[in-house]
């Protein structure tokens, strides 16, 4: 049998991974601008669950800083999306808070209003028990929305735990720890706000890393 | 070639089902069962590229040498997958989340390169398409009829979040047992993946059988392809 040289081998080795990058590229270029488009709406999609639309008046995706708590929100980093009407501020949406849960990071996203209430938190992603501590997903449970209008007041912060641990919010049947990593992580992160309300409004613009600046 | 286009249907679809005889793609089978929804995302994208990577590796089975066919056929998998990756993310975009990290895992789905390997490279183009949509399907339906089982006996829901799939329209699709149903965790759970799986084997086996025994003679040549590679 005639040995065929190495070399080509090679070469037609290349010459596929020539075309299959050809064809990742190509399809990356045609679907790049839809995929940025889904993943600005989704960002939107979440904020306005929290926020009605008609609050504010700014473009909320390109109105945002990033900013490093890793103590406070538990996150490397957050960004910071801020919501002004008539140049007023009205909240600043934190995402993602990742507070402790019973299996791992749960990524949260917290909207607060100026004065220091919460509009709203909602779980973007967890890992935890289905049946017992995934009630903290909204589509479970609404154990979640009963966040809303609180504030370091009401419950007065002191009573910022569960109710096991002599707090104001529900636990669930068999799984505290769940409850606990998101009380603990909505508090801390309203502590953060009241600490540097007015450096989170006023601090200048920084592209969020969730968007890709892509104008619509 | 000596095979006829019935019998690679038949094959694919039912005698070497990948899911349940060769019993390869065993992880984003186990793993994205939990839903009828994510079984059949999965399973369309298996699909795919099962089709494309089978179509292509034919064409080019003349011209690949044996010395770097394997490398050349992981190659023009891992292309498929990432380029279906990226639509899945453009037009199914919610899906693509829940799916996540099993999209592109399909590169290493064995029942790929397996069929890549063991048919693909040997068998005309047409009849190498038709054997990835044959083995596609099967794979596939195993996936939904898994997913909606489990679906059914842990949530007490069919066809749930169906319009992450089929857009707003398709929402009043999903059947309900009423949300008094308490749901049976296990079922979720990776354990109730294996029992399912085991179930429906053994169904496979029973119904097997008992045609067998009609036919008065030993099951017809099953498993006599065996796919290359490890189950994964």
């Amino acid at each position: 049998m005639m040995r065929h040289p190495m070399w080509l081998g090679a070469a037609l080795l290349g010459l596929f991974g020539i075309i299959g990058s050809t064809l990742v590229a190509l399809t990356y270029q045609g679907t790049a601008e839809r995929i940025a488009r889904n993943e600005r709406e989704a960002v939107l999609r979440q904020i306005h669950a929290l926020l009605p639309p008609d609050s504010m008046d700014n473009d909320m995706l390109h109105d945002t800083i990033v900013v490093s708590a890793p103590d406070e929100l538990g996150a490397a980093q957050t960004t910071v999306y801020r919501a002004r009407l008539h140049g007023r501020d009205m909240a600043v949406v934190f995402s993602p808070v990742i507070a402790q849960g019973y299996n791992g990071a749960i990524k949260l996203i917290i909207a607060v209003r100026a004065d220091g209430s919460l509009a709203g938190v909602r779980v973007l992603s967890h890992r935890e028990t289905p049946g017992l501590g995934d009630k903290i997903d909204e589509r479970k449970s609404d154990w979640v929305l009963g966040f809303s209008d609180k504030s370091l007041d009401n419950p007065p912060v002191e009573r910022w735990l569960v109710k096991r641990d002599g707090g104001d919010f529900d636990q669930f049947t068999g799984a505290t720890i769940t409850p606990r990593g998101v009380v603990k992580a909505v508090k801390q992160t309203l502590i953060y706000f009241q600490q540097h309300r007015d450096a989170l409004f006023a601090a200048t613009n920084a592209p969020a890393a969730t968007d890709n600046g892509e104008r619509p | 070639m000596s095979q006829t286009y019935t019998k690679t249907l038949t094959d694919g679809l039912w005698n070497n089902n990948q899911a349940l005889v060769a019993l390869l793609g065993l992880c984003p089978m186990l793993a994205v069962t939990n839903t009828l929804v994510n079984a059949i995302g999965l399973g369309m994208a298996t699909t795919l590229v099962l089709v494309m990577s089978n179509g292509t590796v034919s064409l080019i089975r003349n011209l690949v040498r044996p010395e770097i066919r394997l490398p050349v056929f992981v190659l023009i998998i891992a292309s498929f997958v990432t380029a279906v990756e990226l639509m899945m993310n453009a037009w199914f975009h919610e899906l693509y989340k829940i799916l996540g990290i099993f999209i592109p895992l399909i590169v290493t789905n064995c029942a790929i390169i397996g069929r890549a390997e063991a048919f693909a490279s040997r068998n005309r183009l047409g009849h190498s398409l038709l054997d990835g949509l044959a083995i596609g399907i099967g794979f596939s339906l195993v996936l939904m009829v898994l997913g909606a089982s489990r679906e059914l006996i842990g949530q007490g829901t069919v066809f749930a979040d169906a319009h992450l799939m089929f857009g707003e329209a398709a929402r009043g699709l999903t059947l309900s047992l009423g949300d008094d149903y308490p749901g049976i965790l296990l079922a979720i759970l990776p354990p109730g993946a294996f029992m399912g799986l085991g179930t429906l084997i053994a169904l496979k086996n029973i119904i097997d059988d008992r045609r067998a025994e009609r036919a008065g003679q030993a099951p017809a040549d099953e498993g006599l392809e065996q796919a290359v590679g490890n189950p994964g």
